[in-house]
């Protein structure tokens, strides 16, 4: 692409040309270069969107608690963008993207714009290209970027490098699965949701999770924001208006606090160290046949082979 | 015709670049399991399946397609309006620009609206008992050929 095309289709993402931004969103999905060519017009200052992350147990609900939130968004007035991660098969490397079912009913919404990004084998989930893609949106003007992660593991804590509010989802009947995240997403929430709230077990799991909140045996109370928990049921559509107000008030408590400039800083050095990441080990996989196995010292074999690594990205 | 072979040697042509599939459900009928399975045989062949679910409307499906900016749209219909649905959604693509997308159906339609659909500009037709592998294949060529327009 020449920087003359590149020009025309960011104008035209700009004047709000869907289409132009889908394959804006390609390239930077595409080819790290042209991502930093694309940031490299659109970044500097700040959109003024509000980044929410959503993760959480698996099947609690999280894509169809994002479509309700959509919704009053929408009634508001605002624009809305959601980043949608789902995981790649580390076997065919194919991905079945899913989380968009649930949100289809504002696929033609001019003031949404829904984008299902794959994991393409990134440890945590959250890629570059997703991380460039918030850039994206943020400047594009949309006022709340959502970003649904896949949730598993204990380590998939990564969305909190780039959110500015974070909704942890559970649902109730699921105590094994908080229990065994509790040392991982099970802390880094600033608003704990109990999705599902019409099932009957719905008010012994609140009960546990209020109990771990109060004890601090799950969240961490960030400065002075005391983590929230709220009820609802994405299905009947109970509690979202609780849960809106609960994402303003911590809008509000990091503006207050300065965080909130903070934590587009702090995005911005994550997305470059996944970009750097990226090269790093797209690199060292292509020259993985030049590694000397007869060398014993280990140590300085793999130093050798960072310095490879560093002399052809160059 | 359609072994396993000529997948692999479609995907090797794709140099590495994913393909993104759009596969979505057009229409009324609640039946989604043959869309499903072959959302996920697609998935294991190694491509990027987006999957919209069931009673999608032609414009769903097209503002779908732009926001994820797919390389091919599969659609299935079972419910016997093949003819208005797949009009319209190919009236919609090339409204927005997007006539250069190819366009498979798959479904219940019988052979002699084969050729009325054909010329709308749907690229496969898919009746029931097709391979997985067909479909496979039909998909891959259909999104390498765009890519070398
Ligand atoms: N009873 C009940 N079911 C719900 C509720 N919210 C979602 N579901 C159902 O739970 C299932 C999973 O919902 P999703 O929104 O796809 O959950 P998710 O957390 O996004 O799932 P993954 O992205 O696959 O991890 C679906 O069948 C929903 O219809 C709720 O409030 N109550
Ligand atoms: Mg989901």
């Amino acid at each position: 692409m020449t920087t003359q095309e590149l020009d025309t289709l960011i104008d035209k993402a700009f004047q709000g040309d869907r289409a132009s931004i889908g394959r804006l969103l390609t390239y930077i999905e595409r080819s790290p270069l042209d991502a930093s060519r694309i940031l490299n017009k659109v970044m500097g200052g700040e959109g003024g969107g509000h980044v929410i992350g959503v993760t959480g147990i698996p099947g609690s609900g999280k894509s169809t608690l994002i479509s309700k939130l959509i919704s009053r968004y929408k009634e508001q007035g605002l624009r809305i963008a959601v980043v949608a991660i789902d995981p790649t098969s580390p076997l065919s490397k194919g991905a079945l993207l899913g989380d968009r079912i649930r949100m289809q009913e504002h696929a033609t919404d001019p003031r949404v714009f829904i984008r299902s990004v794959p994991t393409r084998g990134v440890k945590g989930g959250l890629s570059f290209s997703g991380v460039a893609m918030i850039e994206v949106f943020d400047k594009l003007g949309f006022d709340k970027i959502i970003v649904e992660s896949i949730g598993v593991g204990q380590t998939d804590i990564d969305i909190m490098n780039l959110a500015h509010t974070i909704l942890v989802v559970t649902a109730p009947g699921m105590g094994d699965e908080i229990q065994a995240l509790k040392a991982g997403i099970m802390e880094i929430g600033d608003i704990y949701v109990l999705n599902k709230s019409d099932k009957p077990e719905a008010n012994r799991t609140y009960a546990y999770l209020d109990f771990a909140l109060e004890t601090g045996e799950i969240g961490s109370e960030k400065l002075k924001w005391r983590p929230k928990l709220i009820k609802t049921s994405a299905a009947l559509g109970q509690g979202i208006d609780e849960l809106v107000k609960a994402v303003e008030e911590h809008l509000e408590f990091i503006k207050e606090y300065g965080i909130y400039s903070e934590k587009i800083s702090a995005r911005r050095r994550y997305m470059v160290r996944l970009l750097a990441e990226k090269l790093f080990t797209e690199k060292l996989e292509e020259i993985d046949e030049e590694i000397d196995i007869a060398n014993r010292d280990i140590y300085l074999e793999a130093i050798k082979l960072i310095n490879k690594v560093v002399s052809q990205l160059g | 015709m359609g072994g396993a072979t000529d997948i692999l040697e479609l995907l090797k042509k794709s140099k590495g670049r994913r393909i993104k599939v759009l596969v979505a459900k057009l229409g009324l009928d609640g039946h989604d399991r043959g869309a499903k399975v072959v959302a996920r045989a697609l998935k294991d062949a190694g491509l990027e399946v987006i999957y919209t679910g069931i009673r999608q409307t032609p414009e769903q499906v097209v503002e779908t397609a732009i926001q994820e900016d797919v390389d091919v749209i599969g659609v299935s219909i079972l419910s016997g309006a093949h003819i208005p649905l797949m009009k319209k959604l190919m009236e919609l693509l090339r409204e927005k620009g997007l006539d250069d997308v190819p366009v498979l159906l798959g479904g219940t339609i019988p052979i002699p609206d084969i050729p009325k659909l054909k010329e709308l500009g749907i690229r496969n037709i898919f009746l029931p008992g097709t391979s997985l592998k067909e479909i496979i294949k039909e998909t891959l060529e259909a999104a390498l050929e765009r890519r070398e327009e």
